[in-house]
Order: structure tokens, then C-alpha cells, then sequence
């Protein structure tokens, strides 16, 4: 097992890596794309209201295997083809930036409706009040769940094994497939998720302590 | 980020005299209940005029109207040299920016303060003068600290609301108001959510802020205020303002039967 674990080492740091890359930057995104679809969807016009929500229905009564390999293997008969890595982060980005609308749509409504009206009678714009006023007590509400996205969005990066990118799980089942020690592999790609999520936990709950105590 | 100008260098004296705030003909209606019946009212500069009447006569619509907060369905609101028509004309951008101009000349205190929490005092009050009036942090700092001074919260400067007492809450909202050099403050209910022990430290505040000649329109049910500080007493029952005068007369000799049943209440 000890001698496994070192011949695969660089292997394992290599996927570990295009891991969480792949992770941070579908995260980063979905926040983008969740923020644009809730707004559109509380105070866009009709016209991209309905959209915003159909996508958001879509995205969520759909597997987010069947969304990837519709990108990376459905795509290119329309004459789009995405490579492996941007087709996951794209698709990740989108699958969590659905959910991500529905926490940011809570997170917004939880704010009190005097906020709103503190910011419009001082002659500030709609943009500036969700900037300046109402995000910033909206983020409050919404780390909590935000956190867990992340968590999650880690371990679905491994979704990314069946359309060939080489990251923790692909790298686990080359491995084994070669040695034959399949077991092996998974458990030790399994504890490595494990670990990363446990310390991002960890952060989490750090984050969401000082965020309770910002603004006593 | 665009700091959009919004503070038009009309000033008081504008538009050929001197700076009134004005509703004409005002009707609001929330679904099947008419709020407003066509009220009009007009305060000139420097004037006092508290506006007393029962819940669901319509007060609050009004101070909200005057500010744009509540769209009126029919009528007029005027501030200065601004005015915005109700009812007409579709919405455009050039509508919406004159709103925007509008409500910095007519800044609010809200019953409910409306304070922001993640910000500090401090931070209250330059939030508007950087945003909106496009002014430096130092400036606004300067004219905050001012400001958080003339209420008497120097040493709250730092605090966030949720360390505030009610009354020093309003005080501070007082002075957010204040810091986006308004032509006209529109307090609506301001003790209101206040324990009785805490009414007086804002009614002060207002005090002073009338004597130094600020144009204010107060809706309040603190008889005694009015009666004090107000130079002129609206009072409104049903969506209509039934009586209004000085406050010697209006609060000692209401003539409309509505008016005297009111004052029975809240005097005891």
C-alpha cells in the first residue's frame, strides 16, 4: 500500500490539482451565473424572466451527468465542440449556478423591505442599493448554503472522469486499472476528497462565525 | 462604478422664487382601498407642518408620496424646481433620474429607522453623500462626523446599529438625512417604534433642527411637538385633509367634529 501510494504521488498531486482548479473556477462562475439568473428572475422584465426560469426548472430536474455529456458529446453535432475541461466548467458552472439563483433569491428576499426604501429615498439607483445595501446583508444569509455548494461542486468535479479529463477519480481508475488495485485507489482518492472537504468545512464554519459577529 | 451627480445645483432659490414643496391633486389607491382622495398640500421654506390624523387616513401615504417612495396613481409632487406627474406619461429614464433628484431634495426618517446593519454610524451617513452626491470619502467623513456630532452620537461613531438604542437609532437615521443636504426632511412617525423614555432625545433633535430653520414635514401623533414646534397643523381622516391651520387653532378650536374626536383620543 505505502509503495502504491508513492509511485502514484505525483499523480494523485497532479489530478488533486486540475481538481480543484476545476472546482474553484466552475464555483467562481456559478456565483455569477446564480446572481444574473436571480436577478433576472425577481426583477427582470417578462421577456427574461421566463427564460431564467425555465432554465433554472431545466437545470434542476436533470442529471448533471446527462448535462455533460450532452455538452461535450451532444454539442459538436451542432458543429460546437467544447474541449473536455471548459465543457465540465461550463456545465458545472451553469448546474450550480441554478441552485445558486434559488439561495441568492432567498438571501435577497430575507432582507427587510426598509432597506430597499432607505436606499431608493436617499436617490440611489437599483444597482446601487443591491450593491451597497442589500448584497452585502443577503451574502450573510446565503454563506451557509453557499459553503455546501462548494463542497459539493468539489466532489462533482469528479463527474468530469467520463468525458476524460484526468482528475482525482480518472486518475484512481487508471491506476488501478494498471495494477490491479482497485481498491487501493479508490480508498485513498476517497480520503483525499474527504480531507479537502473536511478542511473546507472547517473554513466554513470559521467564515460563517465572523460573519455572525460582523456587525454586533 | 459611476458616481452619478445627482445633486443639481439648483438650491433653494431656484426656479424663479423660493423653494416649496408642493403635492397637487394626490391619489393613491392600493388595490380596492383608496388611501388618497385628491389631497394637495403646499410648504414653503423653513416652514414646520406636522400632519396628524387616524390610522389609515392616509398620512404616511402621503409623506411616502412626497418622496416618490409611493408612486402616486394621479397628481403632482413638486420640490424646488423638480416636479414629477403621476398617471400620464409611460415611465422613461429621464423620469426616473428626475425621482432620483427629487428624493435627494426630500430625505426620509422612517418610523422603522432603516438603519444599515452592516454598516457602522459613521457609515450611515457618508453612504449617500458618496454614492449618490458623488463626494469623497474624506469630505463625507468630515460632513458625517459633523452631522453625527449635531445629534449628539460623536462617540457612536464607530457603532454599528445593532449597539444603538432605539432613540439613538433615530438619531442617527437623523443625521443620515441630514447628510445629503436635503431641502426638506420627511419624518414619518419618528418615535413611533420608540419606548416612551426614548421620544424625547429625538423630538429634541427635531427641535433643534426646526429652530435652525429647516424645512420639515412631520408625521407624528405627539401632540405636544406640534403644538410647540409646528407652524402649521394638516389634519387628515379618509384620504382627504379635512383641516389644517396654525397649530393655536387647529389643535385648541378643531372645528371638524373629525379633528376634535382625534385630539380627545391622543390627548386622553
Amino acid at each position: 500500500m505505502l509503495e502504491l501510494l508513492q509511485r502514484a504521488a505525483p499523480f494523485l498531486l497532479q489530478a488533486l490539482w486540475t481538481t480543484l482548479w476545476i472546482g474553484v473556477v466552475s464555483f467562481v462562475l456559478s456565483l455569477l451565473v446564480g446572481l444574473l439568473v436571480a436577478v433576472a428572475r425577481m426583477y427582470g422584465p417578462w421577456l427574461l424572466r421566463a427564460p431564467a426560469a425555465v432554465f433554472v426548472s431545466v437545470i434542476r430536474g436533470t442529471p448533471l451527468l446527462t448535462q455533460i455529456l450532452l455538452v461535450y458529446y451532444g454539442l459538436p453535432q451542432l458543429g460546437v465542440t467544447i474541449e473536455a475541461i471548459p465543457a465540465v466548467i461550463l456545465t458545472l458552472a451553469l448546474h450550480a449556478g441554478a441552485y445558486t439563483s434559488e439561495d441568492i433569491r432567498g438571501g435577497i428576499q430575507s432582507v427587510d423591505r426598509g432597506q430597499w426604501e432607505a436606499g431608493y429615498s436617499s436617490g440611489m439607483t437599483f444597482a446601487q442599493v443591491m450593491r451597497r445595501i442589500i448584497l452585502p446583508q443577503a451574502i450573510q444569509t446565503i454563506t451557509p448554503s453557499l459553503g455546501n455548494r462548494f463542497i459539493t461542486m468539489i466532489k462533482e468535479t469528479s463527474l468530469a472522469s467520463v468525458v476524460t479529463v484526468v482528475e482525482l477519480t480518472r486518475v484512481a481508475e487508471q491506476i488501478g486499472s494498471a495494477t490491479f488495485r482497485y481498491m487501493q485507489m479508490f480508498v485513498i482518492v476517497a480520503v483525499i476528497y474527504w480531507a479537502v472537504n473536511s478542511l473546507l468545512s472547517l473554513g466554513q464554519a470559521k467564515l460563517e462565525e465572523r460573519m455572525r459577529r460582523a456587525y454586533r | 462604478m459611476s458616481h452619478e451627480q445627482l445633486h443639481a445645483g439648483g438650491g433653494p432659490h431656484a426656479h424663479g422664487g423660493v423653494c416649496q414643496i408642493r403635492a397637487e391633486n394626490i391619489h393613491k389607491r392600493f388595490g380596492p382601498l383608496e388611501v388618497l382622495k385628491g389631497v394637495s398640500l403646499t410648504v414653503n421654506r423653513g416652514e414646520v407642518v406636522v400632519i396628524m390624523g387616524p390610522s389609515g387616513s392616509g398620512k404616511t401615504t402621503l409623506i411616502r408620496c412626497l418622496n416618490l417612495l409611493e408612486e402616486p396613481d394621479q397628481g403632482k409632487v413638486m420640490v424646488c424646481n423638480l416636479d414629477v406627474t403621476s398617471g400620464e406619461k409611460p415611465p422613461s429614464r429621464t423620469r426616473s433620474n428626475t425621482i432620483r433628484q427629487l428624493r435627494v431634495k426630500a430625505a426620509m426618517v422612517f418610523q422603522s429607522f432603516n438603519l444599515y446593519p452592516h454598516m457602522t454610524a459613521l457609515g450611515n451617513t457618508i453612504e449617500g453623500p458618496m454614492q449618490v452626491l458623488g463626494m469623497g470619502r474624506e469630505e463625507a467623513t468630515r460632513v458625517g462626523e459633523a452631522l453625527l456630532k449635531k445629534v449628539g452620537l460623536s462617540d457612536k461613531r464607530d457603532e454599528h446599529p445593532s449597539r444603538l438604542s432605539g432613540g439613538q437609532k433615530q438619531r442617527v437615521a437623523i443625521a443620515r438625512a441630514l447628510a445629503m443636504s436635503p431641502e426638506v426632511v420627511l419624518f414619518d412617525e419618528p418615535t413611533s417604534a420608540l419606548d416612551p423614555e426614548l421620544h424625547e432625545e429625538v423630538l429634541q433633535t427635531m427641535r433643534q433642527l426646526a429652530g435652525e430653520g429647516m424645512t420639515m414635514i412631520v408625521v407624528t401623533h405627539e401632540v405636544a411637538f406640534a403644538r410647540e414646534v409646528a407652524d402649521r397643523v394638516v389634519f387628515m381622516a379618509d384620504g382627504v385633509v379635512v383641516e389644517e391651520g396654525p397649530p393655536g387653532e387647529v389643535l385648541v378650536n378643531p372645528k371638524h367634529p373629525r379633528t376634535r374626536s382625534f385630539l380627545r383620543l391622543v390627548e386622553h
